[in-house]
C-alpha cells in the first residue's frame, strides 16, 4: 500500500519542521487528508503509526490527528465550483488512478456544467502536514 | 511551524538514494526524437547489463511505453509503487494509470503529479535513471532542476536552424544555472552535422554522437527485437558504453 510511502514523507516533513522550530520532542502531528485521493483516515493513522518506529527519536512519542477535507474543484472554463458528488467516474480503475495520482482527475472528471477538464483542485487534493506540536528550546 | 507543509518533496532524496546518475534527456522543440532516444538509450544500457530506469515525464503525451512495446497496467503497490520492469528497464509512466484517456494538465497540476510520482516510486538501485523530458524549458524542466540536485542533462538536437536556435538557448540557461550537461546529441542526421558540432563548440559542451536518420525506425517502434537492429540503436549502444 503506497500510503506507507506518503506517511513516511509526512514524518520527514515533520522532522524538518521540528528542526526549523528548534523542537527536541514532537508531541503531535496534525495531518489533513484530502477526499480526492481516497485515503481513509483510519488507514492513514495506521500508516503513520507503522512508519513511526523507523523515524528520528524526536518523533518517537508523537501522536497523530488526521482530519479530512472535502474536495472542491473550480472550473477554469465557466467558473463553476463543484465537489466529488458532482462528478462521475466510469469504473474503479479511474478511481484507482486518481488514488495514486490525484491529478489524473483531469483525465476522467469533467465540469458538471460545461464539460471541461480544465479545472483547479481548490481543496481536498491529498496529504498535507498542517502543523506539529512539541517542546524544545526553540 | 508556519504554513502547512506538502510532505512529498521531503521523500524524494531517499527515493533516489540508490540511483547513481539522473540524466534528463531534453530538447527544446517537440518532434526531435527525445522519447525514441531516451527509450532506446535505456534499452542499450540494459542490454549492457546496466541497471537502468526510465521515467516518462511527458505527462500529457507519454510514449516511452509505445517505443518499448510495454503494456499499460497499474504498477505493483507496496511501500510505494514499483516501476514496471520490461527488457531490463525499470519504467514509470502516467500511461500506466491513465489508460487511453488524454491527460490535460496545466503547469501546477503537472508539478503536483511529478511530486507525487517522485515521492512514491521505488526505483531501487540503479546505475542510471533517464528522464524523458517534455519539450522546452517549462514547468517540468524547472521542477526537476529544483527538486533533483544531482540532475544532469543530455540535450538532443538536429541540424534544423529552428532547433539549433532553441538548443543554444537551453544550453545557455543550463550553464547559467550550473546544471551539468552530458553533452549534445545530434538526432536524425541527414547532412554533415557541422551545424551541431559548431553549436556544441560554441556553448562549450561535448558533441556526443550523431544518430543517422533511419527510415526503418518507425516500423521498429514497439518491437525491441526490431529496435535493436536499427542504426539508432547501434549508435546509442556505442554512446551507452561511455556512461
Amino acid at each position: 500500500m503506497h500510503e506507507l510511502a506518503l506517511a513516511d514523507a509526512v514524518m520527514k516533513a515533520a522532522l524538518r519542521a521540528a528542526e526549523d522550530a528548534g523542537m527536541d520532542r514532537v508531541e503531535r502531528l496534525v495531518v489533513k487528508v484530502g477526499e480526492l485521493q481516497q485515503i481513509e483516515k483510519d488507514l492513514f493513522e495506521f500508516s503513520l503509526t507503522s512508519v513511526l518506529s523507523s523515524q528520528d527519536q524526536r518523533l518517537a512519542d508523537a501522536s497523530f490527528q488526521v482530519t479530512e477535507e472535502r474536495v472542491r474543484f473550480g472550473c477554469n472554463a465557466c467558473g463553476r465550483e463543484y465537489g466529488r458528488n458532482d462528478i462521475s467516474l466510469d469504473d474503479s480503475d479511474q478511481g484507482e488512478a486518481i488514488h495514486f495520482i490525484p491529478e489524473l482527475s483531469h483525465a476522467f472528471a469533467r465540469c458538471p456544467d460545461c464539460g471541461s477538464p480544465d479545472f483547479e483542485i481548490l481543496a481536498g487534493r491529498g496529504i498535507t502536514l498542517e502543523r506539529i506540536e512539541g517542546t524544545g528550546d526553540g | 511551524m508556519g504554513d502547512a507543509l506538502d510532505p512529498r518533496p521531503f521523500a524524494i532524496e531517499q527515493r533516489l538514494a540508490g540511483v547513481r546518475r539522473v540524466i534528463g534527456v531534453s530538447g527544446s522543440k517537440g518532434g526531435i526524437g527525445k522519447s525514441v532516444i531516451a527509450s532506446t538509450l535505456a534499452l542499450a544500457l540494459a542490454d549492457q547489463d546496466r541497471r537502468v530506469g526510465l521515467f516518462d515525464l511527458d505527462f500529457t503525451s507519454p510514449s516511452d511505453h509505445v517505443v518499448l512495446g510495454v503494456d499499460r497496467s497499474f504498477p505493483a503497490e507496496e511501500f510505494g509503487i514499483d516501476p514496471h520492469v520490461a527488457h531490463g528497464i525499470h519504467l514509470m509512466s502516467v500511461a500506466f494509470f491513465a489508460g487511453d484517456a488524454a491527460v490535460p494538465l496545466r503547469g501546477a497540476a503537472t508539478t503536483s503529479a511529478l511530486l507525487e510520482l517522485l515521492a512514491i516510486t521505488r526505483w531501487g538501485d540503479l546505475d542510471v535513471l533517464l528522464l524523458d523530458m517534455p519539450p522546452g524549458l517549462g514547468d517540468t524542466s524547472l521542477d526537476v532542476i529544483n527538486l533533483l540536485p544531482r540532475l544532469e542533462f543530455l540535450l538532443v538536437g538536429n541540424e534544423s536552424r529552428v532547433v539549433i536556435e532553441s538548443v543554444r538557448r537551453a544550453a545557455a540557461l543550463l550553464t547559467e544555472l550550473n546544471v551539468p550537461t552530458v553533452g549534445i546529441l545530434e538526432n536524425m542526421r541527414r547532412g554533415d552535422g557541422e551545424a551541431i558540432r559548431a553549436l556544441a563548440e560554441g556553448v562549450a559542451m561535448p558533441y556526443l554522437a550523431a544518430i543517422p536518420f533511419d527510415s526503418a525506425l518507425e516500423a521498429a517502434l514497439g518491437d525491441v527485437e526490431l529496435l535493436r537492429k536499427t542504426d539508432v540503436y547501434r549508435s546509442l549502444a556505442r554512446l551507452a558504453e561511455s556512461f
